[in-house]
């Protein structure tokens, strides 16, 4: 076990897929020589050269568009999205385009194509910047959703992604980029579509993913002090989603709550509750919470900006309802 | 132009470039958070561009906004107020750097996405073409900005209805890390509008005064034609991107060279060529600014935070 950064996980898993796979290049704004505006492809453009490392013209309809063409004819480009609020200005590609053009066809193309996209708030970037959107994304029959938590998540899901077949949008976080974790040492995969244990309880399931994670694990830290275990489901893959763990869990523990960062009303949380409540409601001890953020669009000021995004002690709190 | 209003001038673009360079410093203090985008090196630009409209015309642009935002008319206070997040902001702390607008000043924002605000210009236009008046919209842009589809759209629309818009480029050589010629198809931007039938101009963009002069020239066709145009500005910025770019797409010797074209220093330089006025007199600008600009980080550090209520305040118009 190596301990590595989000970011390096993220890199490496890039590097080796480059590597195994000629079929495989990056199209993105400022992927080359700027390094990636998150630093995650620095050096890439010296190792592979403009062939491999297409810097575009700010353009999300074309780099969209373009990685939905290149893959239909076989190449596996990764897309990727400053942002992941500029993929309202490809939304057509992604939304009509990608998740569609397999099923509308009779199966005659194939879309290996993986999108990579940074989301999340935190960082003060204003309404537009700040965005946790994956709930609408994963709303979408023919697109898959994967968003890890660790950097042994992020390295293994993403090489699975390059190496699908199907459209992907991997979602990464603004603000863990920096996050260390174990990662096996050689080469290794992780299955899209499988949910995880990320601790074990006994008290209460709490369902997360990607920045909920890292909240919700010091939340269980904070709550293990008072005797409260918590055990925490990381979805890791919001479409298609794997319910088994999560119901494995909930039959348990009988009480759960929900963490995400993005908002509450029609979000992840709603989804994750109407499934428990559908597949094992004679297992419910106590109605589920959803943490999530508040139903604002996210302001500039810090202040007002942390007051609106979902933190540990939200989760606290939360956990501690559902236990009464 | 008459004295007063060159000397006017040329208090905006010092006033520009102090309250960004207190800014830089107040970002590096952790005083200022998200992205800010420096002007400094084109404050020319609209300085020129805003002097030649009427008060009745509209000014629209990128998230690059500062310079824009102090020559409509914003008070320092204010856009220093932003830049902190505080309750005395135009946008009252929610907006920050990349959004200062004033309906009173006739600015409708600094947008963060990028060609976002081009079809929205073409409203602005649109709009006052329903209302039956001849305000013009000037709306800034940056060259990376010309190679999205929402430029394309909102220029074919622009001249397809007749629409008074100032559609300006400012040509800064660069989107982030990419040059021009790594991201356009046509090295000249203003061929872009040739593929639309729209009149265009290109000019120098670190002299005010030629900036002013073909604003002016430009705003006259509009008002009179009901037509858009065109208007391509050659400058340069001095900073990186946004606070923090490494830089690594451009050489030192490069920016050096735009550096000894400094806007500001090439205006000092005509106004006492020309005598217009005395050094003493533009020293006292440079003091005046001093003072403003020390006032501004006073008065925006000593406002109030905004407060939980605004936190949910202003999401909608009707509640
Ligand atoms: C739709 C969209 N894509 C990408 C970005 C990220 N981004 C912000 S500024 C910028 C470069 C813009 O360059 P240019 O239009 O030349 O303006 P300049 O910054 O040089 O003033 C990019 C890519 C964005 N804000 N919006
Ligand atoms: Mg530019």
């Amino acid at each position: 076990m190596a301990k590595i950064t989000m970011r390096e996980a993220i890199s490496q898993a890039l590097m080796e897929e480059m590597d195994r796979d000629p079929a495989v290049f990056i199209i993105g704004e400022e992927v080359g020589v700027w390094g990636g505006t998150y630093a995650v492809t620095k050096g890439f453009y010296d190792k592979y050269g403009s062939d491999r490392i297409k810097d575009t013209p700010i353009a999300e309809n074309a780099i969209i568009g373009a990685a939905i063409g290149a893959a239909m004819v076989g190449q596996r480009p990764i897309a990727e999205l400053m942002t992941i609020n500029f993929a309202f200005s490809a939304m057509d590609y992604i939304v009509n385009q990608a998740a569609k053009l397999r099923y509308m066809f009779g199966g005659q193309f194939m879309l290996p194509l993986v999108i990579r996209a940074v989301g999340g708030g935190g960082r003060q970037l204003g309404a537009t910047h700040s965005q946790t959107p994956d709930a609408i994304f994963a709303h979408f029959p023919g697109l898959k959703v994967v968003s890890p938590g660790t950097p042994e998540d992020a390295k293994g899901l993403l090489k699975s992604a390059i190496r699908s077949n199907d459209p992907i949008l991997f979602i990464e976080h603004a603000t863990m980029y920096q996050v260390r974790g174990d990662v096996p040492e050689g080469e290794y995969l992780i299955p899209i579509g499988k949910s995880k244990v990320q601790r074990p309880g006994k008290d209460l399931t709490i369902i997360t993913y990607c920045k909920g994670l890292e909240l919700s694990m010091k939340a269980a830290e904070e709550l293990a002090k008072e005797g409260i275990e918590a055990e925490i489901i990381d979805l890791r893959t919001l479409r298609p989603l794997d319910m088994g763990p999560v119901l494995e869990s909930f039959k348990k523990t009988n009480r759960a709550i929900v963490v995400e960062e993005g908002w509450k009303s029609y979000g992840v949380g709603s989804e994750i509750v109407s499934r428990i409540y559908e597949e094992a409601f004679d297992y419910v001890d106590a109605p589920i919470i959803r943490v999530a953020q508040k139903e604002v669009p996210l302001p500039y000021n810090r202040t007002l900006e942390q007051a609106a995004l979902p933190q540990v002690h939200d989760i606290i709190d939360a956990a501690k309802e559902v236990l009464k | 132009m008459k004295k007063e209003q060159l000397l006017d001038l040329y208090y905006q673009m010092v006033l520009i470039r102090r309250v960004e360079e207190r800014g830089a410093e107040l970002y590096q203090a952790g005083k200022i958070g998200g992205f800010m985008h420096l002007y400094i090196g084109q404050e020319a630009v609209s300085t020129g561009l805003i002097a030649a409209r009427e008060p009745r015309d509209r000014v629209i642009t990128a998230y690059r906004d500062h310079g824009v935002a102090l020559n409509c008319g914003i008070a320092a206070n204010e856009v220093m107020a932003e830049l902190l997040g505080k309750s005395t902001g135009m946008s009252k702390g929610k907006g920050g750097s990349m959004h200062m607008a004033s309906t009173e000043k006739n600015m409708w924002g600094g947008h963060a996405i990028v060609g976002g605000h081009l079809p929205v210009a073409a409203g602005l236009a649109l709009g006052d073409q329903y209302a039956k008046n001849d305000n013009i919209t000037i709306c800034m842009f940056g060259d990376g900005a010309t190679n999205i589809g929402y430029f394309h759209e909102a220029l074919n629309l622009a001249k397809t209805w007749g629409l008074r818009v100032l559609w300006v480029c400012e040509n800064n050589q660069y989107g982030m890390g990419t040059a021009v010629e790594r991201a356009s198809a046509v090295p000249e931007i203003r061929q872009k509008a040739e593929g639309y039938g729209m009149k265009n101009g290109q000019v120098d963009g670190m002299d005010v005064v030629k900036v002013y002069e073909a604003a002016s020239e430009a705003m006259n066709f509009i008002r009179k034609e009901g037509q858009p145009y065109f208007l391509e500005i050659d400058t340069y910025r001095f900073r990186g991107h946004s606070m923090g770019d490494p830089e690594r797409y451009r050489k030192a010797e490069e920016v050096k060279k735009w550096q000894e074209n400094d806007p500001i220093g090439i205006f000092n330089k005509y106004l006492l060529d020309k005598k217009v006025t005395t050094r003493k007199a533009l020293d006292e600008i440079e003091t005046r600014v001093e003072e403003e600009v020390a006032k501004a980080v006073e008065f925006a550090e000593s406002s109030p935070e905004p407060t939980m209520e605004d936190l949910y305040a202003d999401i909608y118009a009707d509640n």
